[in-house]
């Protein structure tokens, strides 16, 4: 939880709030580097060591096997609590992102990878809002490049596998352009696929995780600060910074959810992209 | 009074103008849409999330290049 004491830079809108206090004791915003613990164990240099994301990324891992195994062992036809919910959120991503999206025919091959990406991500951005743990493993952007990295890699394959060298020309130059601008649109597709794609695909994730996490760090800051440091009437400002917190807290689960939804329809669009015959 | 930071995060304002303008018409047209034709949810929804997901990169790419030039 950070506090004002290790906090290093001063913040201009706080500051407005408070003319009284920008000497001595004001108030420090939350930076990024009080978000990224110091790791379990270290190892060369910074960032390089086994950090509680890997622990939380290890955790999510045994929390969702386990949860799968308990949901499909002793499959009933009345579904019990625990059954109805593996069923329904695989359901969901089964037919509401493949089947939707994919499209009947050969939605199939791919569930498996929707699946699991979904409630790998879903989990963790949920640690996000749990109390104690309270830090979204995708809100270090590492997570994110190796699990869009995979999806690149995976749907480039795809296209290869189905069109052969013919993929990058299908992927690349759409029908019906005419021949004056194909050139100007041909290195938009080329520039927009293959090299901004993988790199949005990521940071979108890693970007509202990060921020969603950075604001309710921030409401739990000024609430300490307000209640603890402020004086006099300033003090009743906190139930403000604290209501404040709690509603962004709700607000953030929403989009740790539906975040976890766009990264697995954008993998479900990509990969249809891929199968597609022409552009 | 003194004022701290750094200059790029108004520019990531700006660029937030952009992404906020465009996925309010995103979802303004999605709601229009399933308002007269409830049926057509299903069909729209990955459709609206899709054009949130594209919108909002322009506003991702202006936190990141906040973040990446330097201050």
């Amino acid at each position: 939880m950070p506090n004002d004491g290790h906090l290093q830079r001063g913040n201009a809108l706080i500051a407005l709030a408070l003319p009284a206090e920008t000497e001595n004791g004001s108030f420090e915003a939350p930076s990024l580097e009080d978000l990224h613990l110091p790791n379990i164990i270290p190892w060369m240099g910074e960032g390089a060591g086994f950090s509680k994301q890997m622990l939380l990324v290890l955790l999510s891992v045994v929390l969702i096997s386990w949860f799968f195994v308990a949901a499909a062992r002793r499959g009933k036809l009345v579904p019990g609590k625990f059954q109805f919910l593996g069923e329904f959120g695989y359901g969901f991503v089964r037919n509401s992102v493949g089947k939707d999206v994919i499209g009947e025919r050969d939605f199939k091959p791919f569930v498996p990878l929707l699946v699991s990406l979904f409630f790998f991500i879903l989990v963790n951005n949920l640690f996000g809002s749990i109390p104690l743990i309270q830090l979204p493993t995708t809100s270090h952007v590492g997570t994110c490049y190796a699990l869009a990295g995979i999806v690149y890699v995976f749907w480039i394959g795809l296209g290869l596998r189905k069109h052969g060298l013919r993929y990058f020309k299908v992927a690349t130059v759409p029908s019906g352009v005419p021949k004056a601008i194909l050139p100007l649109i041909v290195l938009i597709e080329i520039i927009s696929t293959f090299f901004v794609r993988p790199i949005t695909h990521s940071l979108r994730l890693f970007a509202t995780m990060l921020s969603g996490h950075l604001i309710i760090a921030l409401s739990a800051a000024g609430t300490a600060y307000l209640f603890l440091d402020a004086d006099g009437p300033l003090k009743a400002l906190g139930v403000l910074t604290f209501a404040g917190g709690v509603g962004m807290y709700l607000f953030e689960i929403l989009i740790q959810v539906l975040q976890a939804y766009v990264f697995v329809l954008l993998t479900a669009i990509y990969i249809q992209g891929s199968l597609a015959e022409d552009h | 009074m003194e004022v701290h930071g750094s200059l790029n995060l108004i520019g990531y304002g700006l660029s937030a103008i952009g992404g906020g303008v465009g996925v309010g018409l995103v979802f303004a047209a999605y709601i229009n849409g399933v308002a007269r034709q409830p049926e057509a949810q299903r069909v729209l929804q990955p459709i609206a999330f899709l054009g949130l997901a594209l919108t909002e990169a322009l506003a991702i790419l202006g936190l990141v290049f906040s973040f990446v030039i330097g201050a």
